[in-house]
């Protein structure tokens, strides 16, 4: 390894890295290493999903149809908002804008607390409903958003309410993560500890939100957009 | 250092193409496009969703993660863990399809 006296005298530089490249290289590998475990993590969900979903088809179909496909479309939307700030931010990083970095991150974070919002009002709504699964879950034949269940078993609609939860409910957590990460990072960049030099949390930290996003762009279609033209 | 500097005119068009085809899956999902293949009935549906969901799942990658612009030691990673949760879904699914083709006694 050749030594580069100016780079390797960076404050950021661990002393166990030769040069920033060395430590910018090993640490974005670590940390799509933990994004490949990320992956297995989702896989185990989606693959429940999936066998079940070829089982019970008609259930998850009704259940799908009962969600509601405008919210959705639109969290979806504000997730690859965010995930436009999120990457506008590393941008600024990249290019040494202080103000820019501040404000793309609190863009960020907004978008992302509009998603979880958005989520909440989706999760008081099954409640409401009934929808939650568990002793008080019912499926009601009288309300016209729910007639897609007339000949569905109730344990089959609750096993799509489940995944449904366990889905999205996973993919909330790591939301509030990302957003707990971000505000660190806000403070830290208000600060001045990010320059074109020295990025690489703004960059990793861009990559851990790119990859919840890519969960909602798989969790989107196979949640709310099962079998609904049958319903139109 | 740091890792290579996409133009931010990419990262506005990937934003387009991605609110495009969300747009796009949300209207084909009303619509339908049901075939027959050699007399199959074949749901296209689900087919398309998730086809537009790879392409978004696939921008994001190659562009916002800069996994276009990375090593091979990162691409070779990702590819990696792809490819075991295809392993995973395929071997899964090869048995429960399976399953009911031949009647145990």
């Amino acid at each position: 390894m050749s030594h580069n006296p100016e780079a390797a005298s960076h404050p950021a530089l661990q002393h166990h890295f030769d040069s920033m490249e060395q430590q910018h290289g090993a640490t974005t590998l670590g940390m799509w290493l933990f994004l490949v475990q990320e992956i297995m993590f989702f896989g185990g969900l989606f693959t429940v999903y999936l066998v079940y979903r070829v089982k019970y088809f008609s259930a998850f179909a009704a259940g799908s149809n009962s969600l509601d496909l405008t919210w959705g479309a639109i969290n979806t939307s504000l997730l690859i908002g965010s995930s436009l700030t999120m990457a506008l931010a590393v941008h600024a990083a990249q290019t040494g804008r202080r103000k820019l970095l501040v404000l793309f991150l609190g863009f960020t974070m907004l978008l992302g607390a509009g998603f979880l919002g958005v989520k909440a009002a989706e999760y008081h709504e099954k409640f409401e409903k009934h929808h939650v699964p568990g002793a008080s879950f019912k499926i009601d034949l009288n309300d016209p958003g729910q007639k897609g269940f007339k000949g569905v078993d109730a344990n089959n609609a609750q096993l799509f309410f489940s995944l449904y939860f366990a889905m999205t409910g996973m993919h909330a957590l790591h939301m509030v993560i990302g957003l707990g990460i971000l505000g660190v990072l806000l403070v830290k960049s208000w600060k001045g500890h990010f320059s074109p030099e020295y990025n690489s949390p703004v960059e990793l930290t861009g990559l851990y939100w790119h990859f919840v996003d890519i969960v909602w762009i798989y969790l989107f279609p196979l949640l709310y957009l099962i079998d609904r033209y049958h319903h139109y | 250092m740091s890792g290579h500097i996409v133009s931010r005119r990419i990262y506005y068009g990937i934003f387009a193409a991605l609110m495009t085809l969300t747009l796009l899956t949300v209207w084909v999902a009303t619509r339908d496009v049901d075939t027959h293949i050699w007399g199959l009935h074949v749901a296209l549906n689900p087919v398309i969703a998730l086809a537009i969901a790879t392409t978004k799942a696939l921008l994001v990658i190659l562009y916002f993660m800069h996994v276009r612009y990375s090593s091979k030691l990162t691409k070779v990673t990702v590819l990696a863990g792809f490819f075991w949760l295809g392993i995973l879904l395929i071997m899964t699914m090869g048995d429960y399809i399976s399953r009911e083709w031949i009647k145990l006694p």
